[in-house]
């Protein structure tokens, strides 16, 4: 971590003392999310617990997405293994599906009986309204993490809104989007990177 | 369920019936069973952003094809997921648990998570080796970007069935104001959410 073109050059100022306090934090987290729980994780890990910053917690999401299966369970997967290993990934990952598992299936006997009532199914949209909200505003937080982007900030936030406006307006297909516009966008790293390396040799 | 069964089978399918009995879920056999976590195992892999980018799939496998689940319950099942605490890939759990009970839930939610946590523990241990190196560093903060842009996407799809409602991008307003500027848990704007929905505004 002495390169001084990382991305994560700034060190979280905690960690979680034990496999046991990752699964507490993870259960937390994982019961504050409506919606969806990446918002949460990063008010958690970032801001509450300060166990990661928002470039290192960025770089864990941008592994997870790429990669198949949900998103979140692997950034806990791969945060846990980064703490303590298996151990580590297995309080992650339980924690945060555990008790949310039985909460959800307590609620799927419970909505089979007011599925019908119009107060429900308003809640319900009320409520996707905030969830997008959420998702959003945690969008603009991480762009604080690209502060140290080796493209810097503004060409990487180009990168940005160009895939919000190609997936989320135009609805290209992801795959495609990530496939492409990725792979121009880690070769553009790449070149940034060298080129920096060339003029500071350290 | 009349057909003789291998001995293996028995007690699960005991199981099964035992747990249908309880619950009103039909249940299926050790076949159908076993056919639900194969094609989960495969979804698995091909959940790049997410197990929601599946769920068209899914909604062809179990509804149009096997016709486990309505097109109401099938829907149901994502919203349900969505408004209760806890990641979003519960949904594949209350859609395992609709078609088949306690088995039916074990079977899609092992299929979903084994492949793609292998692999993302495997990836988290080899980037974590290696994560100065030019080409780590390139695919990261390369994908760093996409990431948030995927983020708005995802919220700008999220909002899109009260799009067109000046109330709901009041709402949309008020939960990013104050999500950036406040340290306010979540969880009371999803409170609002729900009873701003439940009063019919949105």
């Amino acid at each position: 971590m002495s390169d001084v073109t990382s991305p994560v050059a700034e060190q979280a100022r905690a960690a979680p003392a034990s496999p046991a306090e990752l699964f507490r934090v993870f259960t937390r987290l994982a019961m504050q999310g409506f919606g969806g729980v990446l918002p949460i994780a990063q008010r958690e890990l970032v801001e509450r617990c300060g166990w990661l910053t928002k470039a290192e917690f960025l770089e864990l999401l941008a592994v997870g997405q790429v990669l198949p299966g949900p998103n979140i369970v692997n950034v806990a997967l791969m945060y846990g293994d980064r703490c303590f290993g298996w151990r580590g990934a297995l309080a992650a990952c339980s924690g945060l599906l555990l008790l949310p598992l039985g909460v959800v299936l307590a609620a799927t006997v419970l909505y089979q009986q007011f599925a019908a009532q119009p107060l429900v199914a308003g809640a319900l949209r009320g409520m996707g309204v905030v969830a997008a909200g959420l998702v959003i505003s945690t969008g603009a937080k991480l762009v604080g993490g690209l502060k140290r982007h080796p493209l810097g900030r503004p060409v990487a936030l180009g990168y940005a809104l160009l895939t919000a406006a190609l997936v989320g307006a135009l609805r290209w297909p992801m795959a495609a989007v990530v496939l492409g516009l990725g792979s121009l966008a880690m070769a553009h790293v790449a070149w940034a990177l060298r080129r920096d390396a060339a003029k500071a040799p350290r | 369920m009349s057909a003789p069964e291998a001995p293996f089978a028995l007690s699960a399918l005991l199981d099964l019936s035992r747990w249908s009995a309880v619950l009103g879920l039909h249940g299926l056999d050790a076949a159908a069973l076993v056919g639900l976590f194969g094609h989960f195992l495969l979804l698995s892999m091909l959940a790049v952003g997410g197990a929601i980018t599946t769920a068209p799939d899914m909604q062809r496998y179990l509804v149009q094809e096997h016709g486990w689940l309505s097109d109401a319950q099938f829907s149901a099942s994502i919203g349900l997921a969505q408004a209760a605490p806890g990641p979003n890939i519960l949904f594949v759990a209350v859609l395992g648990w609709n078609v088949a009970g306690v088995a039916g839930m074990l079977a899609t939610m092992a299929g979903i998570l084994i492949p793609s946590s292998t692999l993302a523990f495997a990836a988290s241990r080899w980037l974590g080796s290696r994560r100065e190196q030019l080409g780590v560093r390139a695919f990261t903060a390369g994908l760093a970007p996409l990431t948030i842009g995927l983020l708005w996407s995802t919220g700008w799809v999220l909002a899109a069935p009260v799009r067109q409602l000046v109330s709901a991008w009041l709402l949309l307003g008020i939960t990013l104001l104050v999500m950036l500027r406040t340290k306010l848990s979540p969880m009371w704007l999803i409170a609002l959410g729900a009873l701003v929905g439940a009063a019919g505004w949105v």
